[in-house]
């Protein structure tokens, strides 16, 4: 039988490795391709890879270095596809098929695309037929807003009018194979998922969802797995400053009969 | 004469698809001699011969028969028996036909046929941790659990002429051939360059293949 997912996130804001809260501050926790070895280690079943640095304000002095700066963000996915052999899923600031391209060739699996999508849906028909729905990972931002979900774009900064039900319906009628559900009111709360959001998300569509944003304990990845149709679990800041983190994750999971791989501490394989 | 997995040379046949640096990385951390190439020289030269894949049957073929020489490399592994691995489309070209976008021809080595898997109610393609049931022993499952999780990325299934090549299958859906091995022939479809240990330990076994 296939099997439920436990995938750490990890966010790398101008090129190094951080923690964020509510999408607006960030802890930062040092060298990009060093965790991932260590996380690799310790048994994830996919890694999660997202650019979240910033345009905007810094952009004039961004734009001097815009390449070094976009290289460096390339360069990176080359050195983890060398020192970890598990599926990686790679996002941020991706734009146009050529950028797909690009992350594909160094060593990405999937890429998730969140603001492209919502400025031009149709990329998502043109990037499915290129290069398959399997590649493809709708990433939504939600937030509540006057009791409301909605879903946002740009790093959490712009309104869409979108409800998230309706733009998973959309990104999977266009060609998106997976969905990463964040919500950003969770985000780096540790209280737990946005479990009701999880809920009508996965029960609107069929492709994997995979939940995101509010883990504290690892109670909170049993509870998205129980009480929602969601197919895999992420972590991104409680994975952090926890020795063996994805390994004791990962036996909390399959002690409490979660439908995961076994837990196992996997050698270091060495490049 | 007994071989280790370091002492092989390995050729890693190019035809454009997008998961050969995957294997290239994983392989060379086993031997270090594992080489990326189309040329005959490097075919005949090599131990060991991986034709990776991801994308259309049809497509695949396609670069195949465009790039690679496929004369030697029938030379090399059908006449000469070097043990030979294919995984995910480089497992389904090894059957005579595929009904992908259409019907196209296979390299036929293993016979048989490449279908649409039958998942019923599931969504495709089957993409994640899926674990394999043995049909039969293969020296390419040394040391992996009998029921091993392999990481899966696909939609369409192979059906070898023969049912006695079956060596390990997976359920999703319906039950469907994960693994299949004719002499020194080999096909899988998950991707073992993706599957950790269990993956490399695949790789180890076949490269210790004589």
């Amino acid at each position: 039988m296939k099997k439920e997912r436990l995938i750490p996130v990890l966010l790398l804001r101008n090129g190094f490795l951080v923690q964020s809260k509510g999408f607006k501050k960030w802890q930062n926790l040092g060298n990009p391709t060093s965790s991932v070895a260590r996380l690799s280690e310790w048994a994830s079943d996919e890694l999660i890879y997202l650019d979240i640095s910033r345009d905007g304000a810094h952009d004039l002095r961004r734009d001097d270095l815009g390449h070094p700066n976009r290289g460096t963000f390339l360069e990176i996915i080359q050195d983890v596809a060398r020192v970890t052999f598990m599926p990686i899923t790679v996002g941020g600031r991706i734009r146009t098929l050529e950028h797909i391209e690009q992350r594909l060739r160094c060593g990405a699996d999937k890429v998730a695309l969140n603001t492209q999508p919502l400025r031009d849906p149709s990329f998502l028909d043109l990037a499915a037929r290129e290069f398959g729905a399997q590649c493809l990972v709708a990433s939504m931002d939600v937030k509540l807003i006057d009791g409301q979900y909605e879903v946002m774009a740009d790093g959490g900064t712009e309104r869409t009018g979108l409800s998230p039900v309706e733009w998973a319906r959309t990104v999977e009628g266009r060609g998106a194979g997976e969905i990463l559900l964040n919500s950003i009111d969770r985000d780096g709360m540790r209280t737990g998922y946005d479990i009701p959001l999880l809920q009508q998300v996965s029960d609107a569509v069929r492709i994997p969802v995979i939940a995101c944003g509010g883990v504290g304990e690892w109670n909170h990845l049993t509870e998205a797995l129980d009480q929602t149709q969601v197919d895999a679990v992420a972590v991104a800041n409680l994975l952090h400053f926890v020795d063996q983190s994805v390994y004791l994750a990962k036996k909390y999971l399959f002690e409490h009969g979660c439908n995961v791989r076994p837990p196992d501490l996997l050698g270091a394989v060495q490049p | 004469m007994a071989r280790t997995a370091e002492s092989a040379s390995v050729c890693i046949l190019d035809y454009g698809s997008g998961n050969v640096q995957s294997v290239f990385n994983l392989v060379s951390t086993i031997t270090p001699s594992a080489q990326v190439s189309n040329d005959p020289e490097a075919i005949r030269a090599a131990s060991h011969l991986i034709l990776p894949g991801v994308g259309a049957f049809g497509a695949s073929m396609a670069k195949i028969r465009a790039r690679i020489p496929l004369d030697v490399v029938e030379d090399v592994a059908l006449k000469q028996g070097r043990p030979l691995l294919g995984i995910c489309v480089g497992f389904q070209v090894m059957a005579s036909v595929g009904f992908e976008f259409g019907e196209h021809q296979g390299l036929g080595w293993l016979g048989g046929s490449v279908r649409r898997l039958e998942a019923g109610t599931l969504p495709l393609p089957h993409v994640g941790w899926n674990d394999i049931r043995v049909e039969r022993d293969s020296p390419l499952l040394t040391g992996i659990r009998p029921a091993e999780d392999f990481y899966f990325v696909h939609s369409f299934v192979v059906t070898p002429a023969d049912p006695s090549d079956v060596v390990a299958t997976t359920e999703y859906g319906e039950s469907f051939v994960a693994m299949a091995s004719r002499g020194n022939l080999h096909g899988v479809q998950f991707h073992p360059e993706k599957s950790q240990r269990a993956g490399r330990r695949l790789f180890e076994n076949f490269l210790a293949l004589a």
